[in-house]
């Protein structure tokens, strides 16, 4: 079965949906503090496909507490959110709305992949796979892919300190001991 | 010219020191805001970014101003654009009568509160100008959420107005400042209870505020009014909420808690009015952070069947006892 060629890039995604003009003023100091800044404040979309979703709103919560790093404020509307975290199964009935809702978000703007089944598919990447999308970054461009099944919210976490380094250059926070065993 | 010179430079000053306040409010706030959240949650809130975060709301500003402005295909480009302006210019001419100290009064006018509540008002229209310009049926029905609630509202937060101004004689709030001078028991909260007790609830709901924030009520409405806005234009209406909740601490310390006046005689001041509104301030986020928001019909309810006549029979008590 050719499930992978009925979704693709060139079905949804509007030319120019997600068109960004260079910035009329390019100072190089003025940029990098805006990409400190943003690095620093990546507000998430409120959102949610499956299971990683529970992993999201886990890594929101008190143990993991994604506001330490200025992430917690989840935007509703997709006008004010900075980074999209695709967390879960997109189903072939799914992918236009992931597809306009990032092209309803304004620039600069990212994409988590998170978990197996938004990297590939996951399970579902089998030979009698009718409905699920085999990876969210045939739809949309996707920055950091997060894998597990689910991931902790420690791996959500490590995701985003690898989006700031991205957008920055530099991984601001320590990484954590290898534990041995 | 001369005098018109003189009359221009404090009012300026005045300008330049309420757009300062209130930036510095707005930032300021959002930081308590996340923080006493995370600390209600059981969680540190902002930490990193600073000093135990105290830069995250500058560099969510920066970051806001960097973002890209959208205006929707089919808004009306005008009234879309209008809209947070016209939610933002209003709260910066409210603080001028507003009496922060003995001396620190932008602008004395003798119909200040009057002069506020007219202005005030400016809101609600600005947030069904955003609802109905941005062409989005969440943006409208918030839209129409926020006036039905707005206008709601303001009809018992006149009533206790009034009935401070039937005691008072007088709309000028440095005189009714100073009609409170003395100790604590001068205090208009101790002979007006109920009036101050409806005023705080009202104010919830004047300001859209949890548990009354039903026009950005994200679980319905995505955002509210505020859908299709972003970067600044989003700013500016999240810096008129702080802006208006400011204000409308501030009047109430001032109409029910001795504005600058300290509780025991000899010691007055700016300081009292900041603790008095930053109080009143904490109140309004700690009820937020622990109330779940109502419903549509119950916000109401409340509002025509309780908080109206009891305000109407307070006012009608107050002038029972003042002509007495």
């Amino acid at each position: 079965m050719a499930a992978q060629d009925s979704v693709g890039h060139k079905e949804f995604l509007t030319a120019g949906g997600h068109h960004m003009d260079p910035p009329i003023v390019n100072v190089k100091l003025a940029q990098d503090i805006l990409d400190v800044c943003r690095s620093m404040s990546l507000w998430p979309m409120t959102f949610g496909l499956a299971c990683c979703a529970i992993e999201m709103m886990a890594t929101g919560m008190a143990r993991f507490d994604m506001a330490r790093f200025g992430a917690e404020v989840f935007r509703p509307s997709p006008r004010q959110a900075d980074v999209m975290i695709v967390a879960g199964t997109v189903t072939k009935k799914m992918a236009p709305a992931v597809v306009r809702l990032y092209e309803q978000m304004p620039g600069p703007k990212w994409v988590i992949a998170m978990g197996n089944c938004a990297i590939s598919g996951g399970p579902f990447k089998i030979k009698d796979n009718y409905n699920v999308v085999e990876g969210v970054d045939t739809l949309i461009p996707v920055d950091v892919y997060v894998p597990g099944c689910p991931p902790r919210p420690e791996g959500l976490l490590e995701g985003f300190f690898q989006l700031q380094r991205q957008i920055t250059g530099k991984r601001w926070w320590p990484v954590a001991a290898k534990v041995e065993g | 010219m001369n005098e018109f010179i003189q009359n221009l430079i404090p009012l300026v000053v005045a300008v330049v020191g309420s757009m300062a306040w209130l930036a510095v409010n707005a930032l300021v706030l959002v930081y308590c805001e996340r923080k006493f959240a995370g600390h209600i949650q059981r969680r540190p809130g902002p930490f990193e970014v600073g000093p135990h975060g105290v830069l995250q709301t500058l560099i969510d500003g920066l970051k806001l101003m960097g973002k890209q402005l959208l205006t929707p295909d089919n808004a009306d480009r005008f009234l879309y654009w209008l809209a947070p302006i016209l939610s933002m210019i209003p709260v910066l001419l409210l603080f001028m009568p507003i009496p922060y100290g003995p001396v620190l009064t932008g602008m004395e006018v003798d119909l200040g509160l009057l002069l506020i509540l007219a202005f005030s008002s400016f809101n609600g229209l600005a947030l069904i100008l955003a609802g109905w310009g941005s062409n989005n049926k969440w943006g409208i029905l918030g839209a129409a959420r926020a006036v039905a609630q707005t206008v709601a509202y303001e009809i018992p937060l006149l009533l206790t107005v009034l009935a401070i101004a039937f005691m008072t004689g007088t709309l000028n709030l440095t005189e009714i400042t100073a009609q409170q001078a003395g100790h604590i028991g001068n205090w208009f909260i101790w002979k007006q209870p109920l009036a101050f007790i409806i005023f705080i609830v009202a104010m919830f709901g004047e300001t859209n505020r949890a548990p009354f924030d039903l026009a950005e009520a994200e679980s319905e409405l995505t955002a509210g009014f505020h859908t299709e806005y972003s970067s600044m234009g989003f700013g500016l209406f999240f810096m008129a909420e702080y802006g208006y909740m400011v204000v409308i601490c501030s009047i109430c310390s001032v109409l029910f808690l001795g504005g600058f006046h300290g509780p025991i005689p000899g010691i007055e001041g700016w300081w009292w009015m900041l603790i008095k509104t930053y109080a009143l301030l904490f109140l309004m986020i700690w009820a937020r952070w622990t109330f779940p928001r109502v419903r549509f019909d119950q916000l109401l309810n409340i509002n025509w069947k309780w908080l109206l006549p009891l305000a109407t029979f307070n006012l009608l008590a107050t002038a029972l006892i003042m002509k007495l």
